[in-house]
């Protein structure tokens, strides 16, 4: 199949990273990478630590500015000056390995903040928004709760929630459970399971291979800067190509 | 001897050089003399000592001046740190410039060239009068301090938080107002009152201004009643003054050092 010469809606991709370049002073930690996530597709990045997965994660929403290259979300490039990035990274939720919820705000306040700030929802609407997602992370009785009581993994699930709040387009994830004790991952999982589910494009950054290979329909695996392999997570998984793809995955599984 | 036994030796030697001391100073002191000169009776009736206008216009105007200068202090020393974090570098410039020119003099004489310097040079008058200076004196140089305190607030806010606003698409001003600050604020809750307290003393520099009799301050009003009034010629007036302080700080470094435990305590 050939890409169309004139994309039409539904056929740009999500996002489409070209020839992404960033370093710190001297230290190149991307190198040229050439990735894409179509939309309703989830996307797994894994990678050995340093890799620069987050990085690359951090660039698509230009929390990180890169250095050289063309960031695309739904065809718009976003390093252009004149587009609104904040209105963009409203459409793009992120979801961090520290969850990063506002510790002075209650549960339901963390999730109608962003609503009212930037979309400009009137206080009803943004508390109803907010009490749907709050439900669908299973976490409704929590919503008056201040984050310092609840666990890390009722803490991520809240910073999902107050994601979706805004209605976004696609979501980020930064190794979502690595923070989180042993017992708790799996509600997170669960949570990132059903939104795929319900076709929200996704791209993930994860050591959970378990994860990758049901949920994801794209693996892409990352070292040095570079992305040395990509495909359908299973044969990735099962049938690695390359050298260090190989010795990445039989220390990790 | 062991070591513990030496210890004990140690301390009960020093028990009993304490006790001596005070024996020696309670025999050879003359303490209706003493009593007469720092808690003269004249001066400490409630009716016609020196407590009513001690209170009603020193204590007052005391923490009047205090919030006064605090206020101003804050604003301006809000001002001032988010200058000095601003990614405009000229603005990081001024800010460091002021505060490092400020921090560097004493508040006095900040306070006098307001009070004098100033009105003199220019002919102006300053709101207040002399008082209203030394205030702007005060707030100059409280601000600088209180910039620094602020600056160490935001920057103890973690990355992660401001990141997690922009990501949501909120903009820097109010990722500022809605995110940063409410926490640093709550961080530097205890630095701030002890910069509260620190005025509270400061204001007795307004004494050096002068300042009618309606607008003294508590140390003002207490060296007045050192020359006249009831108890003039003895130090009683002082002595109540400190007493007086003392009522407000106390509780204040008290409150201090109970913000910081919990504030320790609660750090997860
Ligand atoms: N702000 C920074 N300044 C300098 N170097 C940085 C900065 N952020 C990241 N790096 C470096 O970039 C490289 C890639 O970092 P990155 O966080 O993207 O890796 P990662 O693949 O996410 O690793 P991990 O699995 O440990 O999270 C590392 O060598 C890191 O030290
Ligand atoms: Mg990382």
């Amino acid at each position: 199949m050939t890409a169309s010469l004139t994309p039409e809606a539904g056929t740009v991709p999500a996002i489409e990273i070209r020839g992404l370049h960033k370093h710190y002073g001297r230290h190149e930690v991307l190198k040229g990478i050439d990735f894409h996530v179509d939309s309703g597709q989830v996307v797994c990045v894994i990678g050995p630590s340093g890799s620069g997965k987050s990085t690359l994660l951090r660039c698509v929403n230009r929390l990180e500015e890169p250095s050289a290259g063309e960031i695309l979300i739904e065809g718009l490039d976003i390093c252009d000056r004149k587009v609104d990035l904040d209105e963009v990274r409203s459409r793009i939720g992120m979801v961090f390995q520290q969850f990063n919820l506002f510790p002075h705000l209650s549960v339901l306040k963390n999730l109608t903040l962003a609503q009212r700030n930037v979309r400009g929802r009137g206080k009803d609407e943004a508390v109803q928004i907010a009490r749907q997602n709050l439900e669908k992370v299973g976490l409704s009785e929590k919503e008056s709760a201040y984050p310092a009581h609840l666990s890390g993994g009722q803490q991520q699930r809240v910073a999902i929630a107050r994601a979706l709040s805004m209605n976004p387009d696609m979501m980020l994830f930064d190794e979502p459970t690595s923070a989180l004790d042993p017992e708790l991952v799996g509600d997170v999982l669960g949570v990132m399971q059903e939104l795929a589910q319900e076709g929200m494009t996704m791209m993930v950054v994860t050591h959970e291979m378990g994860f990758a290979r049901e949920v994801g329909d794209k693996l892409v695996f990352m070292d040095g800067g570079v992305v040395v392999e990509e495909g359908r997570p299973v044969d990735v998984l099962s049938n690695p190509q390359h050298e260090r793809t190989q010795s990445f995955l039989s220390k990790v599984l | 001897m062991t070591r513990r036994e030496r210890a004990l030796l140690v301390q009960v030697l020093l028990y009993a050089v304490l006790a001596a001391a005070v024996v020696v100073l309670a025999l050879v002191a003359d303490w209706a003399v003493i009593k007469e000169n720092f808690w003269s009776s004249d001066g400490i009736g409630w009716a016609d000592g020196n407590w009513g206008d001690l209170i009603t216009t020193g204590m007052v105007n005391t923490i009047k001046y205090t919030a006064i200068a605090f206020a101003g202090g804050l604003a301006l020393g809000l001002v001032l740190a988010l200058m000095r974090l601003s990614p405009v570098a000229p603005y990081r410039w001024m800010a460091t410039a002021y505060i490092e020119f400020f921090r560097g003099l004493p508040a006095l004489v900040v306070m006098m060239f307001m009070g004098f310097g100033l009105p003199i040079a220019f002919q102006w008058t300053p709101p207040g009068g002399t008082v209203g200076a030394g205030l702007i004196g005060l707030i100059l140089v409280a601000g600088a301090y209180m910039a620094e305190t602020l600056r160490a607030g935001i920057q103890a806010v973690p990355k992660g938080q401001t990141e997690a606003a922009r990501s949501l698409g909120m903009r820097p001003g109010a990722t500022t107002v809605k995110v940063v600050l409410p926490q640093a604020f709550r961080i530097v809750i205890p630095p701030l009152t002890n910069e509260f307290v620190l005025l509270i003393k400061d204001t007795a520099l307004l004494f050096l201004l002068g300042a009618a009799a309606s607008e003294r301050e508590l140390t003002s009003v207490a060296r007045d009643f050192l020359t006249s009034g009831p108890s003039a010629g003895t130090a009683t007036s002082l002595i109540q003054a400190a007493l007086l302080y003392l009522i407000i700080t106390l509780p204040l470094t008290q409150l201090v050092a109970w913000l910081e435990r919990r504030q320790r305590k609660a750090v997860r």
